[in-house]
């Protein structure tokens, strides 16, 4: 399993109601469900994934958080919401930010870092937009249209009182190396945040 | 009948017919003492009796879904498109039974039958039958079959909402539900059209109040308009738009009040063909029991609340350009299985056939049933 994925899952406990926001072909949620006792679902737009997630059982609900948003969840109706390297492909981020926590009791989010040295460094001697593993698109066909940074993150959690109450970094190959842990927004590529509204427990 | 047969055809199929003798209450309170349902079945009930699907119709549906009757037959069944070897319903995995339900007009009892109890046929008197009320006869169906539980039990339109109303009714007779191009209640404007419809036949002067038989007569008008009027909301203004445009039957305007336009005669055909062969009584029947069904009624309007006794899973699609059955009818019934905490899978179907679409075989309709069903066969060991 991706070493981000298997970080996840040791924060899900029995029976927690889960909706992963972007499940793709719905492994974390199949995963959860199989060995976590976990149950919920995925939202997804891809039709091959959401085919995908029904062919393995997987609870999957055809949903643009873009144009559809998230109105048909009720408040605290789960106790984990999850969006794993999709919040970078959403128009409004912070927004998504707000509806997880309205949704959840626990927010977990993972996604790329737009200050890592080998983009900056890439930037800075092509001047051109950087590519890698992680984000191997070009500028104008790529689905990550909000790119941030891990301190970008934080500032906005700040901004929103938004509590993180756990982060892990991981290199590009979603190993968890003691090279990011030392200098994250410099060295490592994707970050995983555990959040929680400010007053929550 | 092709020939050859299409390797994914169920081919030949004869319909068998039950007989049930224990009395039958219904919503309204009247009671059937003895009926008849038609029925074909396709594929092998496997030894655990675990692989059985019930195939549920729509509006003017019946027990013909898969299969040619005769080696003369020209159509097959009227979902031949997802049932058969190596289709969605796979016949080599399931035992799919498919039933023409009370009410119908293609052999099980309903209006167009003899009373037993008066040797006169029910006509009018037929009383009108519910969804749960074709739940409750399919469950006896299923007991006479040896049928403990459903696979799945599936359906478009009106059958989707029988789907639904089985989940509700026999929470433990079935693991899965789709509820295809469907709704969990009909809207003002869907009740309205129903109404227009039924205007239509019951104004005829040839409906005589719907002993029609009696006089020797069938409401033609009457039919061919209310089924030129549902017509028009099953498909949608692209695939309409499509197919017919502005064509004309000849080059130039006449100035007069016959079809001129392809569109006019292509549902003047429609229309009568189908009142040649569709009661109206039974009709009515039909278009009332789609009114009637809101599953929610018994709980204060709250749809979560009914759901949450179903223990099924739920398959629930919906077609994009669907105006009678919209995509947010569909969504409307997911949040409300989502708020009951119901297993539930979702998907939009883009496809350019409105309401129809869930009778027509498109790429992505088709991998998603595919996969889901697929899905079903390995859980219940098919």
């Amino acid at each position: 399993m991706r070493a981000d994925l298997e970080i996840i899952q040791q924060w899900i406990k029995p029976g927690h109601h889960v909706l992963d926001l972007g499940c793709g072909d719905g492994m974390l949620l199949d995963f959860l469900q199989r060995e976590r006792g976990a149950s919920g679902y995925g939202l997804e737009i891809n039709p091959a994934h959401i085919t995908h997630c029904m062919s393995r059982g997987v609870s999957v609900i055809e949903q643009n958080l873009d144009t559809q948003g998230l109105a048909n969840f009720d408040d605290n109706s789960f106790d984990v919401v999850l969006m794993t390297q999709a919040l970078q492909a959403v128009r409004r981020p912070d927004k998504v930010l707000d509806e997880m926590l309205r949704l959840g009791n626990e927010g977990i989010v993972t996604f790329p870092n737009f200050a890592h040295w080998r983009l900056r460094w890439g930037l800075a001697l092509s001047g051109r937009m950087p590519e890698s593993e992680a984000l191997p698109y070009k500028w104008y066909n790529t689905p990550n249209i909000r790119l941030c940074t891990f301190q970008d993150f934080e500032a906005l959690c700040r901004q929103k009182s938004i509590r993180i109450t756990s982060r892990k970094v991981v290199d590009g190959q979603h190993q968890n190396s003691w090279v990011a842990r030392l200098w994250p927004n410099l060295l490592g590529e994707i970050a995983i945040y555990r959040i929680t509204r400010e007053n929550s427990q | 009948m092709p020939d050859p047969l299409p390797a994914d055809s169920v081919g030949l199929v004869t319909p068998q017919t039950y007989h049930f003798d224990t009395p039958l209450e219904l919503a309204c309170s009247k009671v059937l003492c003895r009926y008849e349902l038609v029925v074909e079945t396709y594929g092998e009930l496997n030894a655990s009796a675990s692989n059985a699907i019930l195939i549920c119709h729509a509006l003017s549906g019946h027990h013909h879904a898969a299969g040619y009757h005769s080696a003369d037959e020209r159509k097959a069944g009227w979902w031949d498109s997802c049932i058969g070897p190596g289709k969605p319903i796979d016949t080599r995995r399931f035992f799919v039974v498919s039933l023409n339900n009370l009410g119908g007009c293609h052999g099980s009892t309903g209006p167009s039958s003899t009373n037993p109890d008066t040797g006169s046929l029910y006509g009018p008197d037929f009383p009108v039958v519910t969804v749960t009320d074709w739940v409750n006869s399919q469950a006896r169906l299923a007991d006479k079959l040896g049928i403990e539980c459903w696979a799945a039990v599936v359906g478009g339109s009106l059958g989707g909402m029988q789907a639904l109303q089985w989940s509700l009714t026999y929470p433990e007779r079935i693991r899965h539900a789709a509820v295809i191009a469907s709704t969990p209640r009909l809207s003002a404007q869907n009740i309205a059209f129903n109404e227009v419809a039924r205007q239509a036949i019951t104004s005829d002067p040839e409906f005589h109040a719907g002993r029609y038989s009696d006089n020797l007569t069938l409401p033609r008008r009457g039919l061919m308009l209310a089924r030129m009027v549902g017509h028009i909301t099953y498909l949608s203004e692209v695939s309409m738009g499509e197919k017919f445009g502005r064509e004309l039957r000849e080059e130039a305007y006449k100035f007069g009040y016959d079809a001129e336009f392809q569109v006019e005669s292509y549902l003047r055909y429609q229309g009568e063909r189908f009142s040649e062969s569709f009661d109206a009584n039974t009709y009515l029947l039909m278009t009332k029991a789609l009114d009637y069904f809101d599953p929610a009624y018994e709980f204060d309007g709250d749809l979560a609340k009914a759901l949450q006794g179903a223990r099924c899973e739920f398959l629930v699609l919906s077609f994009s350009t669907d105006w009678r059955f919209a995509p947010e009818r569909s969504e409307e019934l997911v949040k409300a299985m989502i708020a009951a905490r119901c297993k539930v899978s979702y998907a939009e179907i883009d496809a350019p056939w409105g309401h129809d679409g869930f009778l027509i075989p498109t790429p992505r309709y088709t991998d998603v049933f595919t996969a889901y069903m697929d899905r079903v066969a390995r859980e219940v060991g098919a």
